[in-house]
């Protein structure tokens, strides 16, 4: 590991002051000090941001909550009013990592924890977003983990958070500081598709901090599901942040995110609008997840995500409406 | 430290920080690219949490840091300065056990099940366990609970695996690490 300086900054505008070339801002560490240990990151100087005031988990009057960035998985997973109001978000958090790793690891640096592409994590292999320039040897190499969404022949590498697809189906927004202020970003428009400059996962700008998570209330069953490899502790193949509101047999809302298809939480818009207004059925859930589905491109690998996100829908859709 | 690159002619960086470890205080000086693992081991001598992947996947560093079970091997020490550690050479006495042959209920529990082969994930395991069960006494869920909005239900197999499951065996003595903290979470 190369060597590095060390702040710990007491205020947000410290921070950002502190902010150089070669800077990460560290949270709970638990992906950035691994990448450091694998060589992927080499930064020269880490601002310690776990001691700003950004800890609390408080709930608006209409039911929204804003979410501190240093708050750990854990407070958020366990968090009374989320449990009850935002369900699929604690069980998106619950459903990622270990029990360790959640209880050190905080809101904005799950946000902005970076693939686990295994050509990315690897020093010695070729990675456009690690190495722009450098080629993508998973678009052609093993890809069963990869995208079926939005990927570029620069990068098909998927978004390992879970919360982050609970966020996308719940329109949550970013609040973000730097020296020139502060700004809110919508999660939609956070997270980038790699396109021609895949190193690039948000579209922050060198030295914005996170320092909040906002979300508009929901109002509706909701619930997150996950496929891995093994039953826990492991990265989703697909999951689903799903919502449903049905009222005599018909759909009023929806929400449906994806986790593990593309290099950003999926917003599956076409099958929400679909859904809406239409008869609360499976053969209607099925519809709007094939027409979801038509715009997917697996690779070579990976065409088993596209039933898999089918029935991940279907499912969860149907279990949502049962409670109805 | 260990795969040290230290390409490009950056020096290494000194800090002081002082850390609690099983309810003794130290003082060390040390670089900031040290993990706590490795200021656990190397300085302290406290062998007991071990270096299994450094990569936070097995949980055979796991210690419990202000109280919370945690991957020493993820946690930079100069990020942890001045707090609590307590490394499964601290059960006993943090467990109000100490003395010759003193054991934690938890580690009473892994002897009498045999929860155990080669051992090497055991404090590890043993730090987790004690880490989990006082997250279970305090009504935290996890992904198999149910119904979220619910008091969480007792301590099943199924809880015990997902909650456990930062902790690897390689041995594969799951089926006894189960009834072990079954035992001791009833």
């Amino acid at each position: 590991m190369r060597p590095f300086t060390y702040e710990r900054a007491d205020s947000v505008d410290d921070a950002v002051a502190l902010h150089g070339e070669q800077t990460r801002y560290l949270g709970g560490g638990t992906n950035l000090v691994d990448l450091m240990r694998l060589g992927v990151e080499q930064p020269d100087r880490l601002v310690d941001v776990t001691r700003l005031p950004y800890d609390q988990i408080t709930v608006a009057p209409d039911g929204g909550l804003l979410i501190g960035a240093t708050v750990r998985n854990s407070d958020l997973a366990v968090s009374w009013s989320v449990r009850q109001t935002h369900p699929l978000l604690s069980q998106a958090v619950l459903a990622g990592a270990s029990g360790q790793i959640r209880n050190q690891a905080t809101v904005g640096g799950n946000l902005l924890q970076r693939t686990r592409c295994s050509y990315f994590q690897d020093i010695t292999k070729p990675c456009n977003k690690r190495d722009p320039g450098s080629g993508c040897p998973a678009r052609k190499g093993e890809n069963h983990n990869m995208a079926i969404f939005g990927h570029s022949t620069a990068c098909v590498a998927t978004h390992p958070s879970d919360m982050a697809v609970a966020l996308a189906a719940l329109d949550a927004s970013v609040h973000v500081h730097s020296r020139e202020g502060k700004r809110v970003l919508p999660l939609s428009d956070f997270y980038r598709f790699p396109k021609d400059d895949p190193s690039r996962d948000t579209v922050l700008k060198p030295g914005e901090l996170i320092t909040e998570v906002e979300v508009p209330p929901l109002g509706m069953p909701s619930s997150y599901r996950k496929v891995r490899e093994r039953a826990s502790f492991a990265f989703a193949l697909v999951s689903i942040a799903g919502a449903l509101k049905v009222e005599d047999g018909v759909v009023q809302d929806c929400r449906i995110a994806l986790g593990g298809v593309a290099h950003k939480p999926w917003r599956a818009h076409r099958a929400e609008e679909m859904l809406r207004g239409v008869a609360a059925t499976k053969e209607n859930y099925l519809r709007a997840a094939d027409a979801e589905l038509e715009s997917a491109h697996p690779l070579r690998e990976n065409g088993y995500k596209i039933p898999l996100a089918r029935n991940l829908i279907v499912r969860t859709m149907l279990s949502l409406g049962e409670g109805a | 430290m260990d795969s040290a690159n230290t390409r490009g002619g950056a020096p290494p960086v000194p800090v002081s920080i002082t850390l609690t470890v099983n309810g003794r205080e130290h003082r060390l000086d040390i670089d900031t690219r040290a993990s706590l693992l490795d200021v656990l081991r190397e300085r302290l001598g406290l062998t007991g949490a071990k270096k299994g992947c450094d990569h936070g996947q097995c949980g055979a560093c796991t210690v419990l840091l202000d109280g919370r079970r945690a991957n020493s091997c993820l946690a930079l020490a100069v990020a942890n300065d001045g707090a609590e550690v307590t490394t499964v050479e601290g059960l006993a006495e943090a467990a109000g056990a100490a003395g010759e042959g003193g054991l934690s209920p938890i580690q009473e529990a892994f002897v009498e099940r045999d929860a155990l082969q080669c051992g090497y994930c055991t404090p590890g395991q043993l730090c987790s366990a004690t880490g989990m069960l006082a997250e279970a006494a305090e009504g935290w869920p996890s992904f198999v609970t149910e119904d979220l909005a619910a008091e969480p239900p007792a301590l099943d197999d199924a809880e015990i695996r997902e909650r456990m499951s930062g902790n690897l065996c390689r041995c594969g003595a799951y089926v006894n690490i189960v009834a072990a903290v079954r035992e001791v979470g009833a």
